[in-house]
Parts: C-alpha cells; structure tokens; sequence
C-alpha cells in the first residue's frame, strides 16, 4: 500500500511534446512509471519515442488508454486550461508542476474542482512518488527506498536532502508528496498527512513545511484528536526576513501566523518533534521512529 | 512586486477611483511647477518610497517627516528641495532607510473622515477578501490588534464574482450611510475590478478619505502585483524598471535570478527555494550571515552560475560563497563544470565552499578537485556551513 499513486497507476503527461514534458516522461518511464498515453493538441496520432501515443485531448487519451492520472508540463499560461480539461474528462489525480500560474487563475480552478472527484498536486511542486512502484514528477527516483515514511513538503530540492538523508540512514519511504509552493494549491498538508494516518503502509509521517501561510497550524491541529504515527517537522525559513512577499494587509488575515516560531508553537503544542537543523532530518526522524518502538 | 504610490495612483486612476490631482517631480523646480498647475492649495509632498509610515519618519539629513503638507508653491519647491536625493527612515525602512529620487505633489483635501479600504487573497480560504474599516489613516493592523471587531470582511466566491450589494453591505459596516453609500460602493466596485483585471495581490488604500462631506478621495495607495501574472500586463511590468531598488537584484533579475539582498557576508547560492532557506537557516545556527537568498532554479545552465557567481562577488560585503546543489534534473558533474568555469572566470578573491549531492556527485567533486582552483567542497551539509561560517570569517 501507498497513498495516491502506485504500480497500477495509469499516468497521461500533459505537454509530453515540449522540453521539460519528454525529458521527465522518460525519466518516469525509466523508473517504472506506467506512462500510457501524451497529450499535445494538434500533434495527435504521433508517439513519443516510438512507444507512448500522443493524442489531441485527455478525453481521447482517457478512453483509449483507461489512463486515471495526469502530470502536467504546460507552460503557465495553459496550465489551468489543463487542469480543467482532465477534471472534465474524470481523471482522479492531477500532479501539475508548471510553475509561474497567476494566483487568480489558481484561486479560479481551486473552485471549479470543487464537488469533483478530482484531486490536485501542485502547481510548482516536483510530483509524488511511490518508491519502486510509481514516480510521477520531477525528483530523482533513484534516491528514494521502499519503507516505512511517508513525506508531505512544500518544497522540491529540500525534500530530495530529506529523502537522501532517510535513505542514507537506512530509512525508506512509503510515499512523497510534494504539495507545492504557491500560495493557492491542490492537496494541502494536513489532507496528506490524513492519507498517510490512514495508509496501513506508512509507519511515520516527516512533515516538511516554511514559512507563509497557516497549513502547517491547520496541520497540527490533527493530531489533537487523532490516533498518532510518529510524526516529526522541519520548518524552512526560520531566518527569513519578514515582509519580502507578505503586504501589510496580509497581517491582517494571518498575524503571525506565517512565521517559522508560530509553526513550530503549533506543532510543539500537540507534542510533535521539531527538527531544528536541515543537517539532522535523517537522524531526527530515526529518533521519532526509535521513539515510538519504546 | 509592489509600486511607487505615484504609479499606483496612475493605475487607481484608470479604473476610475478618486484619486487627488497632482504629478511626479524628480526636481524641486518640476515639483513648484506642478504645485502651480493645480488649482489651489493646500499641497502635499510627499517622498516616493517602497515602504510606509512616511510621515513619522525621518531623513538622515535630520528633517523629519516624508510627507508635508504646504500652502504655496514656492514652498514646495523648498519642500521637493530637502526631500530629492535624501534617505528617509521609517519603521518599515530599517536604520539605513530609503534614498529619495521622486517626489509627490497633489491638492490635498479637506478631510472629514478617514477610512480604510483593502483587497487581497485569503490563502486559507483561496478567494479574494475585501477588507473595510471605519478606522482608517492608522496603522491597521494596529487596529486589527486592539479592536478586531472594527475590522470587516467580504470573501468573494471567484466563481459568482463580487457585486454591488456586498459593496454596499461593506460600505454600510464601514459607517458609510445616506448620500455617501451608493459612492462608496462604487469605489469599491471599482477596486475590485482593478484587482482581478490588473492581478494584484494587494490593493490598499489608507486613507480612504471623505472629503467634503460627500465624496471620497484615495490620499494612499499601497498597491502590489503577483509576479506570476505580469506576462499579461505589459505595462504593469514596465514599472518594474523603476522599482527594484536594490542594484543586485536589478541584475538577478536581467539574469533571471530569483535573488533577495541581504546583510551578510556569506554569499549564497542554492537550487530550489526551500533549500535555500535551509541554507541561510543553517549558517545562521553555526553563527554566519546570508547576504542573499539565490535560488538558481531547478534548471540553471552553466551561463546562469556563472551570472550569479558574479553577482555574488559585486557584493562588497560578501567574504565567503557557499554553492549548495541537490543535483536532482540538474547533474552535479555539469553544475561542477559550471563552478570551475566561473570561478577562473571571474576569479573570485574570497574562498568559495561547494556542497554537492545527489546526481552525479562524484564525478562532480572529482572536477572541482582537478581543477586546481582552491575551491573546498564538503559532503555533510552541517561540515559544509560550518566550512563557509570558518571562510567567511579568514578574511
């Protein structure tokens, strides 16, 4: 078991004609990854590399190829037109890593997949990964091991150090999910972390979160009521200065609360472990783990 | 990207909100001449800078006050005269404040109330919000501190948009009553469409005033624009010439760079934008300071290191560079190349610190040691900042 992805998801790759889409669906394949189908208007009927057929819309890729996730590569500016589009057709899972989407055109999708099935990865996130059995995204695949963690971020280099330094440890994963760093996204935090309490695979949860925004507090929340995995946190941007994207009406909404010291407050408050330095992700977690067998 | 108050009103303008008459001046004799077009007095002058609390604050030639209020002309010549070319310190500016290269000069109203008025998203609850309080022309959050209550909400679903009524049920919140509601719900009305039509992350006005008992006037803007959307508005992006002060982040940003000045000595340069918080987080715990955040990006080239290797080392105050890569799409053996290219290009005079890891970073570390150049390399990203915190400190 895993969350979200796994050896039978059938992906579609949105864009898989441009740079960045064919470099990464061969990278996918490579891993193991189940790429069926490609989607670029007007190039339909073409193949990539021979072997992934490319069609005009989502909806014929969907019908003849039964594919149920989406990686999306299409620049900002047609990304949410993607998005919508596979929404449309009922494809279950979007992993959008397009960065650059104006926060509006966000705000706007966000609402239309509403009362949808369809669930949303990103935007300008690297993807999700189930190691051995899918990758759907950007990360290198060849860090991650099969185990026990399962990892929800908000960022994609730093969540690649974190999974180097569990691997390096010895510590494996379930699933990664990388969520995304724009203001306005899919999934949020505390939904994954959810997916993990609920995965039987996922013994532990590392928790990746930064500076800006409330989910990390709407994340600690959960653990208030919940049955617990243990469960450890590293927070970017503890030194960050204050002000460079927040305007002063912001404050109003948040207080605070985008601060690193009003996160880590909220996770300390519901006795979750912060780990203090990006060095000792590895060993932190493999305390939180030692921790919980005693 | 926030704007100068005078490109704010321009743009304010055009979607019809009051906005006081008046123009730019970079000289005391242009500010007199616009002081002469207007009307009549009152005047204001007021210094143009990214930042607020202008008129508590104070220039380093001792003259207090980024915003004066004059009765003739020749007065706001002698004004314009003290405030071009000076910095001004203010509570959000920090002690070495904001150099002044343009100055304001409108009619200033009669005031008879002060209100606020503000448009933002709401990331919790990923709409618009427009905030409205009866308490303007003061510090809001300072208000939102005291008396939570006197501060009014709208969240605007973005699939059925905002309408007149819900501007007048804020308006009425706001107090505003009788002949002076239908106007105020047309100012907001009017911010609104700015707002979504021009991509703004932040639309504020404080004060929001009353003036003459029956019409309002925008005496302040604060205006702010996501960067994401500004392929879309050309002219809003044109503004930009004018608004990175910082002369680093003038050239980040030709090179593009996703880069933040800061006060350090320690320069940075990291892929990916949560690891480079962790960087400075990191050097900060063995005791060293950031002078950058640089996010070289998730694909940067070996002409982009080195654009950013020379940024870094314009820095004066930059004593040591700590290159930090997670090699995931980018390979640490073409990073390497990258590094060992720059630095006998540019041929740094402080030492340089370099973390690689993952994608190829053997063969990475190999090239940086055949190199010759005196570059230090480190496996452990806690012996890596501790090497860069030691290098920094040599010089």
């Amino acid at each position: 078991m895993s969350i979200l992805v796994d050896g039978s998801t059938r992906v579609v790759v949105q864009g898989i004609t441009g740079r960045a889409g064919s470099f990464h669906a061969r990278a996918c394949l490579d891993y193991g990854t189940r790429i069926v189908a490609g989607v670029t208007p007007g190039r339909g009927g073409q193949k990539l590399d021979d072997r992934v057929p490319i069609f005009d819309s989502v909806a014929e890729a969907k019908q003849l190829t039964g594919c149920n996730a989406s990686l999306i590569f299409v620049p900002a500016s047609g990304a949410v037109d993607a998005m919508l589009e596979t929404a449309a057709s009922g494809i279950e899972l979007i992993v959008c890593i397009t960065e650059g989407i104006p926060i509006l055109d966000m705000v706007r999708a966000r609402r239309s997949l509403e009362g949808t099935s369809t669930r949303l990865i990103g935007p300008n996130c690297p993807g999700v990964i189930t190691p051995g059995q899918c990758k759907i995204g950007i990360m290198p695949g060849y860090i991650h091991k099969p185990g026990p963690v399962g990892i929800v971020s908000r960022s994609g280099t730093l969540t690649y150090e974190a999974v180097w330094q569990l691997s390096q440890t010895g510590i494996g994963q379930s699933s990664c999910v990388g969520i995304g760093g724009d203001p306005v996204h899919g999934l949020g935090l505390r939904e994954v972390i959810e997916m993990f309490d609920r995965d039987p695979a996922t013994e532990a949860i590392l928790v990746i979160g930064e500076i800006g925004g409330c989910e990390e507090q709407e994340a600690a929340v959960f653990w208030e009521t919940s049955s617990r995995k243990p469960t450890a946190v590293f927070l970017a941007g503890v030194t960050a200065p204050p002000g460079r994207r927040m305007g002063h009406a912001g404050a109003v909404i948040t207080g605070t609360s985008g601060t690193v010291a009003a996160k880590i407050e909220a996770f300390q408050a519901v006795g979750i472990p912060i780990i203090l330095s990006p060095a000792d992700i590895g060993k932190g977690m493999a305390k939180a783990l030692a921790a919980a067998v005693t | 990207m926030n704007v100068f108050e005078y490109q704010a009103r321009d743009l304010l303008g055009q979607y019809g909100l009051p906005i006081p008459v008046g123009g730019v001046a970079t000289s005391p004799e242009e500010a007199r001449h616009i002081a002469e077009r207007l009307a009549k007095g009152p005047f204001v002058v007021k210094a143009q800078i990214l930042a607020g609390g202008r008129g508590k604050g104070r220039f380093l030639s001792g003259f207090s006050g980024g915003v004066r209020l004059c009765s003739h002309p020749a007065e706001v010549e002698e004004i314009a005269r003290v405030m071009l070319g000076g910095v001004l310190v203010t509570m959000q500016t920090g002690p070495e404040g904001r150099s002044v290269n343009k100055v304001l000069v409108a009619e200033a109203p009669q005031i008879s109330r002060e209100l606020y008025l503000a448009i933002l998203i709401d990331r919790g609850r990923r709409c618009p919000v427009v905030i409205g309080s009866a308490q303007g022309g003061v510090d809001i959050e300072e208000v939102a501190r005291k008396d939570p209550e006197a501060i009014h909400r709208i969240w605007v679903d973005p699939q059925v948009g905002f309408w007149p009524y819900q501007a007048r049920e804020l308006a009425m919140r706001m107090g505003l009553h009788g002949p002076l509601l239908n106007p105020a719900a047309d100012v907001i009305v009017r911010l609104y469409r700015f707002f979504c039509e021009c991509d703004a992350s932040l639309s504020e006005v404080n004060p929001l005033a009353v003036i003459e008992n029956e019409k309002f006037a925008v005496i302040d803007a604060k205006i702010g624009f996501d960067e994401n959307a500004l392929f879309r508005h050309p002219e809003i992006a044109a503004c930009r010439n004018e608004v990175v002060e910082d002369a680093r982040e003038a050239e980040a940003l030709k090179a593009g760079l996703n880069y933040v000045g800061l006060s350090g000595e320690i320069g940075c340069m990291v892929n990916g934008a949560g690891l480079a918080m962790a960087t400075m987080d990191i050097l900060h715990r063995y005791g060293g300071e950031p002078a950058n955040f640089l996010d070289v990006g998730g694909g940067a080239d070996q002409n982009q290191v080195t654009k950013a290797f020379a940024i870094l080392m314009a820095d004066p105050k930059v004593r040591a560079i700590f290159v930090h890569i997670f090699g995931g799409i980018m390979q640490c053996d073409v990073i390497a190349r990258g590094i060992v290219e720059a630095v006998s290009h540019t041929k740094p005079k402080v030492p340089v610190v370099v973390r690689l890891q993952g994608t190829n970073f053997e063969e990475g570390k190999a090239i940086l040691h055949q190199s010759d150049l005196l570059i230090r390399t480190a496996d452990d990203l806690a012996e890596a900042a501790q090497k860069a915190v030691a290098a920094a400190r040599e010089t």
